[in-house]
């Protein structure tokens, strides 16, 4: 719906015209009975709608006339503040913070805690340790009553065996309940079991549910299922709980004790340059994918070189002989999970829609304004795709030029 | 690559094939071995510490044989014993530079803490899905390693000897097992002083593992006009913005990939 605040002259003209069938006084304040009881009018509730029947909306969303006076921009909503000042225990989370924001993990596991935090009406904080940079802003919807941020230029870094060392500082200072850490790729599992080590404790991996004091693990790499007693150090997966959707929570910053710096065995050298190609189509972050669309297919190789993309392609430039067919993308070939996918010359058959689905944002290049395509992406350019590729890749090089500039400097 | 006066020790498992359930050569293990086989050549040392009752294991055990090494160290333990004690007291004997292993296992617990045991025991730095060593330089005791990051990305570190290193499926795939030298290679068992039983593991309930359910969109509507709202209204957040001209297009496209981050 749009936000345009819109007149409605025929309303404002009922409302002034007192001698009008459907005027209503304007001042419709409560009225009173002779013994002073509230009075309501049950003909006055609801309006006619557009063919002549009187409707009742009781969610209050729409009140005759007057909603048209309304604009329609949504109010927000402001949720309930869960409020933890004397918490009974702590639980304590450390979160990905995959490029400084929480992920669906991330958010998965503060509901699973939160979830652990008031059990029987016990008052739980859920405390929340950040590694790093953090950008992410809505903390305290995701369900955080309490947050340690260590930020140093060290955690900017690879160096998990600080990190561990940090935890283990908390761990001793709160005493807590419970210690959850998302069980994934992104660190959250190296830290976890590096902590389940030095802390001597028996953690469970592998957590999907929790029920009661019972949690079932996945085991034997996936085909077993254990259950067990609720231990202290969770490794949880992804969807273990559904993530907080209804409280607002204080995110306080808790004062800490300085942390100690150790000697770190391991030192991060930063991340190499990886062929775009040699990426499984899979696991791509970035595809420029093209089809029937495109002639000048080496004009689409150099750009994807220039780009630093992976490349892919419909099954038509497959069938066709212009790609290999490990390249194709679609539900024939592979599923591929890109984080941006540029689509040049693709018109969306079904096949190829479902492949792309679980993209995050797609870029369409097309001649053709109406095909499916473009009615998916995000952004969608109009067309000669060589033209669009070739101006593309010296935007690209100019960008590039003026970063080395800048870091020259 | 091999190192003359490197000492290496893959540790390997029994693997599960996840249809058939028959023991197998584990995948991850498989490439640590690899991994070691490249590193150290025919100096590497294979230890399994677990069961070897079952005929179907042996072969399982052979297939290792069969990649090209000598020997592999058995400690035979018991099922429900706990491997980490056993192994940890082996490797202390043989003060390796470098333990590599795989990720987790493909049957048991498989919570992919050995390494970190392991570690904590021997007083070694650890560090988890290696793709890669790429140098070895023995007088200032450091390596080069190469770990895999998801994406398909790498990071290069710098981890001091000696360390225990688990091997990530993006390795180099396992080289073919053959027949000849699976046969002509030793299973040597080794003395084994203590064997301590993995108690809470008896607790504990296995079952097949179930089929997770998918996760549902959950509507929160407070009345029935939101509840059918829900049910019935498209999808909004429509269509995605639309340029036309070639340098517009190529502008909006550039100022999209930045605004990701992938340029």
């Amino acid at each position: 719906m749009s936000d345009i605040f819109r007149r409605d002259p025929r309303a404002e003209w009922i409302a002034r015209n007192r001698l009008h069938p459907m005027h209503k006084p304007v001042a419709e304040g409560p009225v009173r009975g002779p013994s002073g009881l509230l009075r309501k009018n049950p003909h006055a509730v609801g309006f006619i709608g557009p063919n002549g029947i009187k409707r009742i909306d009781r969610s209050g969303a729409s009140t005759g006339g007057s909603a048209t006076r309304q604009s329609a921009k949504q109010t927000e909503v402001i949720l309930p503040l869960h409020k933890v000042d004397e918490p009974d225990f702590y639980i304590v989370v450390a979160l990905d913070l995959v490029s400084g924001r929480l992920n669906g993990h991330d958010k998965d596991v503060l509901g699973l805690a939160q979830k652990l935090a008031n059990i029987d009406e016990a008052k739980g904080a859920v405390v929340a340790v950040a590694f790093g940079e953090l950008k992410e802003e809505n903390l305290d919807v995701a369900g955080v009553d309490r947050l340690i941020h260590f930020y140093t230029d060290a955690y900017q870094e690879y160096n998990p065996e600080q990190r561990c060392a940090d935890l283990q500082v908390i761990v001793k200072e709160l005493q807590p309940r419970h210690i959850l850490l998302p069980d994934s790729i992104n660190g959250g599992g190296d830290l976890g079991r590096r902590l389940a080590a030095k802390l001597g404790q028996r953690p469970a991996c592998g957590v999907w549910k929790v029920n009661g004091d019972q949690v079932v693990c996945r085991a034997s790499a996936g085909k077993n299922d254990i259950t067990r007693t609720l231990p202290t150090l969770m490794l949880v997966l992804e969807e273990c709980s559904e993530p907080v959707s209804e409280t607002r929570h204080q995110s306080l910053i808790m004062p800490l004790n300085e942390s100690q710096e150790i000697n770190s065995t391991i030192e991060d050298q930063g991340n190499i340059s990886v062929d775009p190609n040699a990426i499984p189509l899979a696991e791509a972050g970035f595809i420029l994918s093209g089809g029937n669309g495109i002639t000048d297919w080496a004009n689409f190789h150099s750009t994807a070189k220039s780009l630093r993309a992976t490349e892919g392609a419909s099954r038509v430039a497959v069938d066709d002989g212009n790609m290999p067919r490990e390249r194709q993308v679609g539900a024939t070939g592979t599923w591929v999970t890109a984080q941006v996918y540029i689509a040049v010359g693709i018109s969306g058959a079904v096949q190829h829609m479902q492949g792309i689905g679980k993209c995050d944002k797609v870029i369409a290049i097309n001649t053709d304004e109406s095909c499916d395509m473009v009615k998916r992406a995000d952004l969608s350019a109009i067309g000669d795709s060589s033209e669009i590729l070739a101006e593309l890749v010296s935007l690209v090089e100019q960008n590039n030029n003026e970063k080395g500039a800048d870091h020259d400097q | 690559m091999t190192n003359n006066n490197l000492s290496v020790i893959s540790l390997i498992s029994i693997g599960e094939h996840p249809t058939s359930r028959r023991p197998r050569r584990a995948e991850q293990d498989a490439r640590a071995v690899e991994l070691g086989l490249k590193l150290a050549g025919e100096r590497l040392k294979a230890l399994y510490a677990g069961t070897i009752e079952s005929p179907s294991i042996e072969v399982a055990l052979r297939s290792y044989l069969g990649m090209g090494l000598a020997e592999i160290n058995i400690l035979n333990l018991s099922d429900p014993a706990d491997a980490t004690l056993a192994l940890a007291e082996h490797l202390k004997a043989e003060r390796p530079d470098m333990i590599l292993t795989g990720v987790r296992a493909e049957n048991g617990e498989s919570s992919g803490m050995m390494p970190y045991l392991l570690a904590e025991q021997l007083g070694m730095s650890v560090i988890t899905s290696i793709v890669e060593v790429s140098s070895i330089d023995k007088v200032t005791q450091q390596a080069e390693v190469l770990q895999a990051l998801p994406r398909g990305q790498r990071r290069k570190l710098k981890i001091k000897l000696p360390f225990i290193a688990s091997v990530d499926m993006a390795a180099d795939a396992p080289r073919q097992s053959a027949y000849g030298p699976a046969m002509r290679g030793k299973l040597v068992m080794n003395q084994l002083s203590v064997q301590v039983e993995d108690t809470l593991r008896s607790k504990w309930q296995i079952n097949e593992g179930q089929k997770r359910p998918k996760r549902l969109k959950i509507v929160k509507a407070k009345t029935a006009a939101d509840r059918f709202k829900a049910a019935t209204a498209k999808v909004e957040g429509g269509s995605g913005k639309i340029v036309h001209g070639s340098s517009e297009s190529a502008k909006e496209i550039l100022k999209m990939l930045i605004d990701e981050g992938v340029l």
